[in-house]
């Protein structure tokens, strides 16, 4: 292979479109899980060690800012789902065309959002 | 040029069929415990350990890790493979991938053996 292609494809200079904004999320938002996994076995450990530490978590998240971080792990699993469920229903067929496309995108972000809100209101 | 060496099933449609196996493995079980939590909206330690302690939550719950495992290290081969190359980062691209992925099995390796001890240690 020749080394000295030329390469046109500067991202930073391209305008991303709404499908393309739904893909970097889903990867960044799986990126984020690999470390919010160990927060979550972390809980999943404390949840069941014992009674003393299923209490201890429980005071542990009464704390604003335990609810924030773990908010931020959930955002980013509830996007991630709907992202991916977004994945199998057009691996299955389903609006695979342009338009079909962006307004998939669209409808997921919708389900992403209504997701995380009601994340928030359960945690609060 | 890469070569399906790092990825998981050596074969880019066997990866894409694994990724889309646990994916469905991961919602469910994600779907199930938000169910079940929505379900008990008072959950006390008793019901918690009781649904851990039962055979089929424990099997279900390492089918969740091991497809966790098997779903990021795809997810990950890909993000790493299109971002950390030899046009984006120079000539140490295969040698940071490499250790990348390194860095990663050893966390998998730890997640496997805490999430068993987790859900098998219980009494």
């Amino acid at each position: 292979m020749k080394d000295k292609r030329p390469v046109n494809l500067d991202l930073s200079t391209v305008k991303f479109p709404i499908t393309a904004i739904a893909s970097i999320t889903h990867r960044v938002s799986g990126v984020i899980l690999l470390a919010g996994v160990l927060l979550l076995l972390v809980m999943l450990d404390m949840s069941l060690s014992s009674e003393d530490s299923f209490a201890e978590l429980q005071q542990l998240m009464s704390a604003v800012w335990a609810k924030l971080i773990v908010w931020a792990v959930l955002s980013a699993l509830a996007y991630h789902l709907a992202a991916g469920v977004r994945h199998l229903i057009m691996d299955l067929g389903f609006g695979e065309s342009l338009e079909g496309g962006r307004l998939g995108a669209k409808l997921m972000f919708a389900v992403a959002l209504l997701m995380i809100a009601g994340l928030g209101v359960w945690l609060w | 040029m890469v070569t399906a060496v790092t990825n998981w099933g050596r074969s880019g449609l066997h990866d894409w069929l694994i990724q889309r196996f646990t994916a469905i493995v991961l919602a469910a079980y994600t779907l199930f415990l938000v169910g079940f939590i929505i379900c008990h909206p008072n959950l006390t330690y008793a019901e918690w350990s009781g649904l851990f302690g039962t055979l089929w939550m424990r099997v279900f719950s390492l089918l969740a890790l091991v497809s966790t495992v098997a779903h990021g290290w795809i997810g990950l081969w890909g993000v790493l493979t299109d971002y950390i190359t030899t046009r984006m980062v120079g000539g140490s691209a295969l040698f940071l991938r490499m250790t990348a992925m390194l860095i990663y099995v050893l966390i998998c390796v730890t997640f496997v053996v805490w999430g068993v001890e987790i859900i098998w240690g219980l009494s």
